[in-house]
C-alpha cells in the first residue's frame, strides 16, 4: 500500500493548481493521479486563445495556460502518475487505482482533492428521434479529434447548442474547410459569450437559430441531414416549421455534467442543482479531509476561476494536514434566492475565512440593468449593480470578512432584482 | 457621416460600440460605448482594417500527438485568414518543439509570425 499526505485525483487545471498550492504551503508528500497520457486536462484540446486574462493578465491558449502550471509543478518536484485511472475512493480515503505499469494499487491518503472535471452530455441524455447513423459527435469529442489527432469529423456540419464550446467549434470547423450550415439553440438566447458569437459565427456568416432544435436525424450509415424546427415558449417544436438541413455531421454542444461517480461512491453529498459535491468555505466536502475543486464541483466557463477556487482547495487541504483547519466554528449557510440557481460554497465556517468570503453563483435568466442583492439573515449587506447577467456567465462576489464575522448570522442569501430581458 | 455598430471582442465583457466618422477627431473616428481604451482602438481598427488572432494546429511527427497547436503572434487581416490556413496546413514539423518557437515566419508578408502555443517533447 502506498501512503501520501495529499492525493489529487485529476491533472487538469484544478488538480494542478491545488497540488502546487498545497506544496507551497509546506506539504511534500503529494501525488496527482491522471488517467490521460499527459497533464493539463481538457485545456489541451482548447487551442483557441482567451485563457488567463484574470490570472496572468495575458491571453493564452488552453495548452499555453496548462503549460505554465505543468512547468511549475515539475519545478516543485510534485509526483504524478499518468495513464492511471482511479476506480474507487472510500470514506476513510483509501484510493484504488490502476495502470499498466504498477497494476492495481491501493493508496492511503490523509487528504484527497477531487478534481475530475466534467463530461459532456451525450446524445443518449437528449431525446432526438431518428436513426443512429455515424456522424453524430459531442462538440468536445470533435474538438479532441481535430485539435489533437488531426482527424476532421465532417464536411457539412450542423451544431446543436450555442454554448462557448459549440461556437468555438463552428469557427474551428470553418477554418479547416468545413461548411457549418447553422447553429441551433433551444433557448431564446445563446449560452455563449457575445465575443464568441461575433468572432465565431458573424465573422463567417454562420446563422444562429435561436429557439430552434433538432427534431430528426436522417441517414442510415452516415448522417445525411437533420431536421430543425422552431420551438414555442414551452420549448415544444412548432408543427409546420420543420426544415431539412443537408449535412454529414451533427455536433452536440448541449451541456456538461460534473464527473461524480467516484464522489458518490465515497458517500459524498451532492447538490442536485450543480450535480457536484456540496462544499464549505475551504472547498471541503461533507467528508472531512476530502476536498473538491474545478468542474467537478460546478461547471466553470472561465478557467481562471477554476484556478482561483483550486488554490483555495489546495491551501486548505494543506491546512487540514497541518491540523489548522477549524472544525468547530460558527457556521453560516448560503441560500440561492430569486433569480439565482446555486451558490458555492454551501456552508461557511467563519473562523476559517482569511480576508474575504468568495462566492460563485449562476443566475437563472438573462437580466439587464439588474442588481445582485446579498442579505445576511434578511438584512441587506451589499448590492452589486450589474448591466448584464446571463446564465452562461458565472458571477463572483467577494465580501469582506469583517462584514459577517462578528455577527451571529445564520444565513446569507443572494437574489437578483431587476427585469428579465 | 457614416456610423457603424460593432461588438468589442477584446475581452469577455463584450461592449457594444458605436463608431462614427468624425473629421474633428484625431484619428478620424469617434467611438462610443466602450468601457475602456482598448475598445476605442478595437472599434477604429474594426472599421478600417479588421484583424483576428488565428489559432489552429500544425502536423507534427515524433511527438505524443499528431498535431501541435499554434497561434498568430498578432492579429491577421480578416480577409487573409483562409489563405493563412492553407499555408499552415502544408507545414510539417518534427518534435521537440518549445512553446513560442516560430513555425511560420512573417506569414503572407503580414509581419506576423505563427508560433507554437505549447511545447512537445520527442517521444
Ligand atoms: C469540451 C470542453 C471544452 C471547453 N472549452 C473551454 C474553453 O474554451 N474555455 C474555458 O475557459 N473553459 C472551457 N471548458 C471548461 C474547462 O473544462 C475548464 O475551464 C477547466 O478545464 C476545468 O478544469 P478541471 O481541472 O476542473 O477539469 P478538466 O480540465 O476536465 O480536468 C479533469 C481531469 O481529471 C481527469 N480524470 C477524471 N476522472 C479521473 C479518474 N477517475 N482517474 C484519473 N483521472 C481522472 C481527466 O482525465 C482530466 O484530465 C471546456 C470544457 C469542456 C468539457
Ligand atoms: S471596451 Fe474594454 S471592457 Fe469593453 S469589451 Fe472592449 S476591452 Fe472589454
Amino acid at each position: 500500500m502506498l501512503n501520501y499526505d495529499i492525493v489529487v485525483i485529476g491533472g487538469g487545471p484544478a488538480g494542478l493548481a491545488a497540488a502546487i498550492e498545497a506544496k507551497k504551503n509546506g506539504i511534500n508528500n503529494i501525488l496527482i493521479i491522471e488517467r490521460d497520457k499527459e497533464l493539463g486536462g481538457i485545456l489541451q484540446q482548447c487551442i483557441h486563445n482567451g485563457f488567463g486574462l484574470h490570472v496572468f493578465k495575458e491571453e493564452l491558449t488552453g495548452p499555453g495556460y496548462a503549460e505554465k502550471f505543468i512547468n511549475e509543478l515539475k519545478s516543485l518536484n510534485i509526483e504524478y502518475k499518468l495513464d492511471t485511472m482511479v476506480l474507487d475512493i472510500t470514506e476513510d480515503k483509501m484510493i484504488s487505482a490502476i495502470n499498466t505499469e504498477d497494476g492495481f494499487m491501493e493508496i492511503k491518503a490523509e487528504a484527497v482533492v477531487l478534481a475530475m472535471g466534467c463530461r459532456e452530455r451525450p446524445r443518449g441524455a437528449l431525446s432526438i428521434p431518428g436513426t443512429r447513423p455515424a456522424g453524430v459527435f459531442t462538440a468536445g469529442t470533435a474538438q479532441r479529434f481535430i485539435n489533437m489527432e488531426g482527424y476532421m469529423v465532417g464536411k457539412k456540419v450542423v451544431i446543436l447548442g450555442s454554448g462557448d464550446i459549440g461556437l468555438i467549434m463552428a469557427r474551428r470547423l470553418t477554418l479547416e474547410g468545413a461548411e457549418v450550415k447553422a447553429v441551433a439553440e433551444l433557448m431564446s438566447y445563446s449560452g455563449g459569450l457575445t465575443r464568441n458569437i461575433v468572432q465565431c459565427l458573424d465573422d463567417f456568416d454562420i446563422p444562429l437559430l435561436l429557439s430552434h432544435t433538432v427534431v430528426d436525424i436522417k441517414g442510415k450509415d452516415r448522417v445525411e441531414g437533420v431536421v430543425i424546427a422552431k420551438v414555442d415558449e414551452n420549448k415544444k417544436p412548432i408543427p409546420g416549421t420543420e426544415k431539412l438541413y443537408e449535412c454529414d455531421t451533427l455536433l452536440l454542444s448541449v451541456g456538461l455534467i460534473p464527473e461524480n461517480e467516484l464522489s458518490s461512491g465515497a458517500g459524498i453529498e451532492l447538490d442536485s442543482t450543480t450535480n457536484g459535491p456540496k462544499v464549505n468555505e475551504s472547498m471541503e466536502t461533507n467528508i472531512e479531509g476530502i476536498f473538491a475543486c474545478g468542474n467537478v464541483v460546478h461547471v466553470h466557463d472561465l478557467v481562471d476561476y477554476v484556478t482561483e477556487e483550486s488554490i483555495r482547495a489546495g491551501r486548505n487541504a494543506a491546512k487540514f494536514i497541518k491540523k489548522e483547519l477549524k472544525k468547530d466554528s460558527h457556521t453560516i449557510n448560503t441560500k440561492a434566492k430569486d433569480g439565482i440557481r446555486y451558490i458555492i460554497p454551501h456552508e461557511i465556517r467563519v473562523e476559517n475565512l482569511d480576508n474575504t468570503l468568495d462566492m460563485f453563483m449562476r443566475v437563472t435568466d438573462v437580466y439587464r440593468d439588474a442588481k445582485l442583492v446579498i442579505k445576511a439573515d434578511g438584512e441587506i449587506v451589499r448590492e452589486i449593480k450589474k448591466k448584464h447577467l446571463a446564465p452562461g456567465e458565472m458571477e463572483r462576489i467577494k465580501i469582506p470578512v469583517k462584514d459577517i464575522k462578528n455577527n451571529n448570522i445564520s444565513n446569507i442569501t443572494v437574489e437578483v432584482q431587476g427585469k428579465v430581458k | 457621416m457614416k456610423e457603424y455598430e460593432k461588438v468589442c471582442i477584446v475581452c469577455p465583457v463584450g461592449c457594444r460600440l458605436t463608431i462614427t466618422e468624425d473629421s474633428n477627431s484625431n484619428n478620424g473616428y469617434r467611438v462610443e460605448g466602450n468601457n475602456c481604451p482598448r475598445g476605442e482602438k478595437y472599434g477604429i481598427k474594426e472599421v478600417t482594417n479588421p484583424t483576428r488572432v488565428l489559432t489552429t494546429t500544425v502536423k507534427i511527427s515524433g511527438a505524443h500527438h499528431d498535431r501541435i497547436p499554434v497561434i498568430s503572434s498578432d492579429g491577421l487581416p480578416k480577409k487573409k485568414l483562409f489563405e493563412c490556413m492553407e499555408i499552415i496546413n502544408d507545414v510539417n514539423i518534427v518534435a521537440p518543439i518549445k512553446a513560442g518557437d516560430v513555425i511560420v515566419e512573417d506569414i503572407l508578408d503580414t509581419g506576423v509570425d505563427i508560433v507554437a502555443s505549447r511545447s512537445m517533447d520527442k517521444q
